[in-house]
């Protein structure tokens, strides 16, 4: 540790200009990254992990700037450094990965140029050689095929791929330093695993140092040697990766720590020690009592969808005279029968494709099947066409919560508008006084506090805004509610609680989950059985413990292995 | 791409004879009867059926129709009975003077808006955000006949610069040798300079009339559009690997903001070619746009269908126009179609 770090924050401060003055994101931080070393910057929305990797590269938006402190990169400064100085140092010595690789990269430009712009740019190729070093660093993120993938644009290429991209474009041109914010969030775990692990490999093998920022535990602790936690713009805690798991000290840290859901623990290990007098009552789901014995609330059987091919129209291929051989349609949902008893709550996993999310939006009726039975109650469901079910008195029994909180709200209804929705349309005329007090209601049972309702969604946070689905979906007394990974975009600590809240409500209104997710730690908390579906097949199904504990299966082996877990932890 | 052009085609078909029905019925329902018009306000009531039934409007409206569709898949549009043309010659001689015009409107426009626009957006908030909102804001304010007129004033009769606001040809030049239409190309062609300066120097001053109307729309989307792109997740990507600026700008950004300023360029072409009639009538421009107002006021139907017709089909090629233009600009719309 003699080495002078090749990375050293000290002291740093950055400000946001708003429109109520100046915000601190970043409060004066001290972290260092020696040479070789790989450091995860872990924190949950808000915390300033991502400012304060745009500070190091000095890529701030036009609002934010560094109020104090300095960054210093094997001896430059960089808060002072020249902005054509940190065009040199950007790309060439110090590169980014970001979130979301498909959006990172410039869709209407071939991705093999979008490499050769980096290389021109820091004169490590010369017009004649760009192409060819250009498909070399494909292959060197071991992309199949670098000749013909040169040529393809980012639309063409899976979440993974257009990620490989990206890390190929950042260590083009030998940086000493990678920063990787979020790299693998909105990724499978199996394909999270393998862009993981291909950082790693490339990293090292370089010599590279590596800033990881993210929000999962267990992807810091699986691959990085030094973990810093950082808390509203502060850096609580800095330890190594061992030692942080085993023996966190701060109380944000053990809090966070133990709001990740991990195997051996309840729903209510997730939160923190709260005085057992007025907590609900908890049961781990396998001890929840499914009433098995009665016939299933939903039955489904042999259920098929499946999508036509673009072909060139009918009309055209007469007219010219080509006759194009029929595409036998694609499956995505390849005859699956499964069963979700009263009082049950059935999780569906896999991964992006598997057919999951149009199985659930064939049970809610959104689209119709193509072939199979889904039988509601006795009542055959999927014969009702969906454009007639929203006047089925069905339809106010199954109801949904879905993935974003943000987006599957309204922007101009305020909270108690959103909660009133399904009842406005379906619950029969309340007055306006009636309305109210049963939103108030339903606010107060989901946890919302009631001063809040009038709020719109913008106003609210993520965790209140997943209480405001959750409200919306349960106020006409549902007795199927899906849930469409209903926890995916929060925060862990968020996530145990809407967790929690969610196990909750299930027992006090006697509802049934059908729990859709890719998150497997979460669906082994929340769920009594699991079904894990591929390629629109159900490949294994069981209890969760059965599933989730001693899978058969290869590929439910092969998800459960992609889980990165933090180290052995006390619970 | 050929066969999506094809299918295009197709598709337009079924407008084609919407357009077609719904003028021919516009026009007959129309106030004013064309008989009396034209026999004059002495004619006698005998006179004007005579005229009535020489132009086949004692006919029922089917038959009309029938006549009319005949005549049009012969390609004849019938004869204007203001000019006693045929309508396909008088629009062939005015079509390409309204069309020479919008387009040197529309490039100076675009030459001036899209850096403006640029600009804007890269330094949003800046003296030259403010300038490009001025301009934009002041040029569509002012309404087209008093911006030519102002034009008029000050560059023909005050300074001199500019001859007089007399068509597209000042009288004592020969037309050069038709090939395009376009005074400007053709006087090339022919190689014939002097020609080519006296029609530039005529079409200088309507161009601009026209051009300063139509920057606030290309400014606007411009700077709307680049702003977004600028946000843009790849933008900052490239910033990262420290890109320069100008690749940044306009490799990466631009290209992106593209899109829908092409969509506005679209719009506002076929918006100008149709209705700069007023500016046609300030600069005694020889357009289509002038000779379809007073085919109208003259109850004169022949030049109205043909007038609606060709701007329903010029439209239409554009829109093909700017359809493949977006396949050219962005690789995800040539997938479908």
């Amino acid at each position: 540790m003699s080495a002078p770090p090749l990375l050293e924050i000290r002291n740093l401060t950055v400000e946001f200009a708003t429109r109520r003055g100046t915000v601190q994101a970043v409060k004066s931080i001290d972290i260092s990254v020696a040479k070789g070393e790989t450091v995860a910057i872990v924190g949950e929305s808000g915390s300033g992990k991502s400012v304060t990797s745009y500070a190091v590269v000095r890529i701030l938006d036009r609002a934010g700037s560094v109020a104090n402190g300095s960054i210093s990169f094997s001896g430059i400064d960089l808060v002072t450094a020249s902005e054509s100085q940190m065009r040199d140092l950007r790309g060439r010595e110090i590169s980014m990965i970001f979130q979301n690789p498909r959006a990172a990269l410039n869709p209407i430009r071939k991705v093999g140029r979008q490499i050769e712009d980096v290389l021109l740019q820091h004169v490590q190729a010369t017009r004649a050689t760009a192409k060819e070093k250009a498909i070399e660093a494909l292959a060197q993120v071991k992309i199949a095929n670098p000749q013909e993938r040169y040529d393809a644009y980012p639309f063409e290429l899976s979440g993974g791929m257009c990620q490989r991209v990206v890390i190929a474009l950042a260590i083009a041109c030998q940086p000493q330093l990678l920063i990787a914010d979020e790299p693998t969030t909105g990724l499978d775990v199996t394909t999270q695993k393998a862009v993981m692990d291909l950082i790693v490999e490339l990293t090292r093998a370089r010599g590279m140092s590596t800033i990881l920022i993210t929000h999962d535990l267990g992807l810091a602790a699986a691959y990085c040697d030094k973990v810093v936690v950082m808390e509203k713009g502060k850096v609580v805690e800095t330890a190594a990766a061992g030692q942080i798991f085993t023996a966190p000290q701060h109380a944000y840290t053990r809090r966070l720590m133990q709001a990740t859901p991990r195997i051996g623990m309840t729903l209510a290990d997730l939160l923190p020690a709260v005085p057992s007098a007025g907590a609900p009552e908890m049961k781990s789901p396998a001890a929840a009592k499914a009433d098995v014995s009665s016939t299933p609330l939903l039955s489904i059987e042999g259920l098929v969808k499946e999508y036509a091919r673009p072909q060139a129209s009918k009309l055209w291929s007469k007219l010219t005279g080509s006759s194009e051989a029929a595409k036998p349609a694609f499956r995505a949902v390849d005859g699956i029968s499964f069963t979700v008893a009263r009082g049950e709550t059935l999780g569906l996993v896999g991964e992006s494709g598997c057919g999951k999310s149009t199985t659930s939006m064939m049970v809610t009726r959104l689209i119709d099947p193509t072939g199979g039975s889904i039988m509601f109650d006795g009542v055959d469901i999927g014969a009702i066409p969906a454009k007639a079910f929203a006047a089925s008195p069905m339809r106010r029994r199954i109801q949904m919560v879905f993935q974003d909180p943000t987006d599957s709200l309204n922007p101009r209804f305020t909270a108690e508008r959103a909660i009133a929705d399904p009842i406005m349309r379906m619950g029969g005329g309340l007055g306006r006084d009636a309305l109210r007090a049963r939103c108030e209601e339903l606010a107060r049972l989901v946890g919302l506090p009631v001063d809040l309702i009038d709020r719109f969604p913008h106003q609210l946070s993520g965790g209140q805004k997943a209480r405001v689905g959750i409200a919306r979906a349960i106020a006409l007394d549902p007795d199927l509610v899906i849930l469409d990974e209903p926890t995916a975009a929060l925060d862990v600590s968020v996530q145990a609680v809407v967790l929690n809240l969610l196990e909750e409500l299930k027992h006090r209104l006697g509802m049934s989950y059908l729990f859709v997710s890719h998150d497997l730690n979460v669906v082994r908390l929340l769920c009594d059985r699991v079904i894990v579906m591929r390629t629109g097949r159900i490949v294994e199904e069981g209890t969760a413990e059965e599933v989730l504990g001693s899978p058969k299966a290869d590929y439910t082996k092969e998800l459960l292995t992609a889980i990165p877990h933090p180290p052995g932890v006390a619970a | 791409m050929l066969a999506q052009i094809g299918k295009r085609f197709l598709t337009v078909i079924p407008s084609l004879i919407g357009v077609i029905i719904v003028t021919f019925l516009l026009t007959r329902v129309l106030p004013g009867d064309t008989a009396s018009y034209f026999a004059g306000p002495a004619a006698t009531p005998q006179a004007i059926a005579e005229i009535r039934t020489k132009l086949g409007l004692d006919k029922p409206l089917p038959v009309q129709f029938a006549d009319y569709v005949a005549a049009l898949v012969k390609g004849d549009l019938g004869q204007s009975l203001t000019t006693g043309q045929a309508v396909t010659k008088d629009i062939a001689a005015r079509l390409p003077a309204s069309a020479e015009l919008t387009l040197a409107g529309l490039f100076l426009a675009m030459s001036i808006a899209l850096p403006l626009g640029v600009m804007a957006a890269v330094r949003q908030g800046s003296w030259i955000d403010h300038l490009c909102r001025i301009i934009a804001t002041a040029g569509v304010s002012l309404p087209v006949f008093f911006t030519g007129l102002l034009l008029v004033y000050v560059f023909y009769f005050i300074l001199g610069w500019t001859p007089a606001p007399l068509g597209r040809l000042d009288v004592f030049y020969s037309e050069p040798a038709r090939v395009t239409g376009f005074l400007l190309i053709d006087s090339l062609i022919a190689g014939e300079f002097e020609t080519f300066r006296a029609a530039f120097a005529q079409l200088i001053l309507p161009a601009v009339t026209l051009a300063i109307f139509s920057l606030a729309p290309i400014t606007r989307m411009t700077r709307a559009s680049m702003l977004a792109v600028l946000g843009a997740d790849f933008v900052r990507t490239a910033r990262a690997s420290g890109l320069d600026s100008s690749t940044i700008i306009g490799t990466y950004a631009f290209r992106n903001a593209m899109l829908p300023v092409v969509t506005t360029l679209g719009m506002v072409f076929s918006f100008l070619l149709g209705a700069n009639v007023l500016v046609e009538k300030v600069f005694a421009w020889p357009g289509i746009g002038s000779y379809a107002v007073e085919a109208l006021i003259a109850s004169d139907y022949a030049p109205i269908q043909g007038f609606v017709l060709t701007m329903a089909i010029l439209y239409v090629l554009l829109n093909l126009m700017i359809d493949i233009l977006y396949g050219v600009i962005d690789p995800r719309v040539r997938l479908e179609g």
